[in-house]
């Protein structure tokens, strides 16, 4: 197993390397640092002596792959290639363009990322699951049908109404909870409830019935129907034996996603104001700065494909059958 | 020849026809196969299917009309060259004219006669007051306020019996038609569309359509007299923007599609049925792409492309050709960061056919490879494709709501659900609330999206083979 997990840290060198190139040629090749430096700059003070002095400032004066200009190794190392590209395999992220360190800010960000991202996470599968399970108990009647009517109505309405309903009703209307903010430890479980309901409710349609699908494609199997016919009550063949079958489609959904958590998302936590990565990643977008959207573009890979590698162990530990050679 | 307007063509309008193109020839297609006509059939049967292609026909219907795009000419002066509008203007403008016309100062509610905020009035005497000034549009057609309630629900009467009187007409068409095909009488043609299951479809259409009759003709004998859904911060009339995003909405959804479909296809299918070093490459290629988190690939390549547009002044003309180039970008980038998951779903059914008898014996025959591709593995996964084309849809009209919102969707002067709902974030904080605008997008992007859901689901369980199967 561990030859397993070596040989595909191996497979993500090559993965990374396209995501790296990919982003350097989005951001260096197609757009030079001049644009950006004239967007930076705006119409008004675009002079050319203007513009080395920012690409100066922010380390953006270097050819693209070859330095004719300098010495040596250096003639392939003080490229932006090198300095701006390849650096974010040693995770160091280099500087925003407000000249702070983008790894010390993705270090303290990730936190309330984490306080609220984790809760949904499991609040939300626990409650798609019982949910999902819940239909399939009363399979083929009312009950069912209105189940699945409501989740396809549900899952029709964008994730920004959840946010902007929640935030009106339960901040505004209602007085119960704050309507933004974060402090971190035990006095901030009040900024959390919010965000986290309204991230569970948003995701209630369309992964409940995701499940329903599951759990129905496992309820017609003979070895449900030999549970039955043991005299096993209902409760215990759907959240033992259906569910436990079940198993290997939930987690290669799940369980990918959970390296990304760190990051956040971006509409949660921009609406309610929380200093995470999520909110980060969309005022570096919105403000055009580079040198963040890489860095999270390269963190994202990683952690994706980390939550690949994850998916794959998870499956030995639900199904003894899966051996990782 | 010298026509009074100059038509204009963007780029998302030919793209857009285009696509119309093709699904014509895939209608024919479909028309002339009997085993590919017999799913489309039970289509037709399920009563919610239809049900919801007639809502996403009654927005495409929009979204075209809205696609007609053309520059009117200015008056002349004699001895002057002719000269046209700098603004672009649709066929559906010309339709909606007093909405779009009809702008107020600022905020007014639905059906309001003032303004919803206080401007200091200057009276007949020369004093000063504060007070909500009348709408210079909105009821502006009433001698006194308090025959508001009644105006509206005397036009609303109007309105209804008009609609109801286009939907009895089709009913009428509808027996007819039944009775010439089944050679029965009239009365026992219309008990047959009445009740019998079999024509669920039809009448559930039919329905459907009565009812939208009914509400588009209400809001006709409104429209011109009274601001519907209110206007927002500029005086727009908010009815019109939402209606005006319609196309924006239909566009994300179907041209992505257009850009994405060929990618997929090929890459999807010649990765499952080549195999070895293809397979490698383009395997390496989708996980490269997927391991990108989605909307940060899409910022990454809007934010590219906005800077593009900005240092290209010369690939537009006119202020609809830039925000349009804007949109195909989007569509295209869209496309090319969405093609993954179909082509991998290709991939593993191309993987399963290759090993069919049937292409084996193909194979054996000498028939090239170009030709089994066509003849054999192309029609087998094509519902695949058209599943997920379905599926897909609503959840591009949902994504460009989130797009919008940070700041790399359309562009922002362009009408679309997601610039309106951003514009609505604050209105809320207000005090008095402004709900209307929130409200009205909510409704337009509900209905679409939930109709394409629908009928997403009635495609599933017509062509998914395994949908048999399942209770």
């Amino acid at each position: 197993m561990y030859a397993y997990v070596i040989r595909r840290i191996l497979y993500a060198i090559p993965i990374l390397i396209g995501v790296n190139l990919l982003t350097f040629a989005l951001f260096f090749v197609v757009n030079t640092p001049d644009d950006m430096a004239r967007i930076h700059l705006g119409a008004k003070h675009v002079t050319a002596e203007a513009i080395e002095r920012w690409k100066t400032e922010h380390g953006y004066d270097k050819p693209l792959f070859y330095n004719a200009s300098a010495e040596g190794a250096a003639r392939l190392t003080d490229t932006l290639f090198v300095q701006k590209s390849l650096r974010l395999f040693a995770f160091d992220f280099g500087q925003a363009d407000d000249g702070r360190d983008i790894g010390r800010e993705i270090t303290t960000r990730m936190w309330p990322s984490l306080a609220i991202a984790l809760p949904t996470f499991l609040v939300g599968l626990a409650v798609y699951i019982s949910f999902a399970l819940l239909l399939v108990f009363f399979r083929a009647t009312y009950l069912d049908v209105a189940g699945v009517v409501l989740c396809v109505a549900l899952m029709s309405i964008s994730g920004l109404f959840y946010v902007i309903g929640g935030q009106y009703l339960l901040g505004k209307l209602w007085n119960l909870v704050p309507i933004s903010g974060y402090e971190p430890g035990i006095d901030g479980v009040k900024f959390l409830i919010l965000p986290v309901l309204v991230g569970v409710v948003a995701g209630i349609g369309d992964s409940s019935r995701f499940y329903r699908t599951l759990f129905l494609e496992e309820i017609h199997k003979d070895y449900v129907r030999t549970a039955r016919a043991k005299g096993l009550p209902e409760r215990v063949v759907l959240f033992r034996h259906v569910l436990g079958n079940a198993m290997i489609p939930i987690l290669t959904g799940v369980v990918v996603v959970i390296p990304r958590l760190f990051l956040g998302s971006l509409i949660v936590e921009s609406f309610f104001g929380i200093p995470g990565l999520g909110s980060y990643t969309i005022d570096a977008i919105q403000a055009q700065d580079f040198a963040i959207v890489r860095a999270m573009v390269f963190l994202g890979s990683v952690l994706y494909i980390l939550g690949l590698l994850l998916t794959d162990l998870s499956y030995t530990l639900v199904d003894p059958r899966v051996r990782l050679e | 020849m010298n026509l009074p307007f100059m038509p204009v063509v963007l780029w998302s309008d030919a793209l857009l026809f285009l696509l119309l193109g093709v699904v014509l020839v895939f209608v024919r297609q479909v028309r002339r196969h009997e085993h590919l006509r017999a799913p489309w059939r039970q289509v037709g049967r399920s009563r919610l299917g239809m049900a919801s292609v007639v809502v996403l026909a009654c927005y495409g219907a929009i979204g075209l009309l809205d696609s007609l795009h053309f520059r009117p000419q200015l008056p002349a002066e004699p001895g002057q060259p002719v000269q046209y509008a700098a603004e672009v203007s649709s066929l559906f403008d010309v339709l909606a004219g007093p909405l779009r016309g009809q702008a107020e100062q600022t905020y007014s509610a639905p059906f309001a006669t003032r303004l919803f905020v206080k401007k200091s009035l200057h009276l007949p005497d020369g004093r000063v007051t504060r007070d909500y000034p009348r709408l210079q549009y909105g009821g502006a057609h009433l001698s006194s306020e308090a025959e508001r309630g009644p105006d509206i629900a005397v036009r609303a009467l109007w309105g209804a019996l008009s609609g109801l009187g286009v939907a009895a007409v089709l009913w009428v068409m509808a027996v007819l038609w039944v009775a010439r095909r089944a050679g029965l009488d009239r009365a026992r043609a219309w008990s047959r569309l009445w009740r019998e299951p079999a024509f669920g479809g039809g009448r559930s259409a039919l329905v459907t359509l009565s009812v939208l009759l009914v509400l588009g003709g209400i809001l006709l004998h409104w429209a011109g007299h009274y601001h519907v859904l209110g206007t927002d911060k500029v005086g727009q009339d908010v009815l019109y923007l939402a209606l005006k995003s319609i196309r924006t909405g239909l566009l994300i959804g179907t041209l992505t599609t257009l850009i994405m479909l060929p990618l997929a296809l090929f890459l999807g299918v010649a990765a499952g049925y080549f195999g070895g070093r293809a397979d490698d490459v383009i395997q390496y290629l989708y996980t490269t792409l997927n391991s990108i988190p989605g909307v940060l690939l899409i910022a990454a390549a809007v934010l590219v492309a906005q800077v593009y547009i900005e240092t290209n002044p010369d690939l537009y003309d006119t202020a609809a050709a830039r925000s349009d180039l804007r949109l195909v970008f989007l569509c295209g980038i869209l496309g090319v960061t969405s093609w993954t998951g179909l082509a991998r779903l290709l991939r593993g059914e191309a993987l399963k056919l290759r090993e069919q008898d049937y292409i084996q014996a193909a194979r054996a025959f000498g028939v090239s490879r170009l030709r089994i591709l066509g003849r054999h593995i192309l029609p087998n996964v094509s519902h695949l494709v058209l599943i997920s084309v379905v599926i897909d849809f609503s959840a591009l009209v949902l994504a460009e709501a989130v797009l919008s919102y940070v700041g790399v969707g359309v562009d922002p002067v362009m009408a679309s659900w997601g610039n309106m709902i951003n514009g609505a974030r604050m209105e809320l904080a207000r005090e008095p609330v402004v709900w209307w605008q929130l409200t009205a997008a909510f409704l337009f992007m509900f209905t679409l999206v939930l109709a394409a859901n629908l009928f997403a689901d009635g495609v599933r369980e017509a062509f998914d083979p395994r949908s048999g199967v399942r209770a």
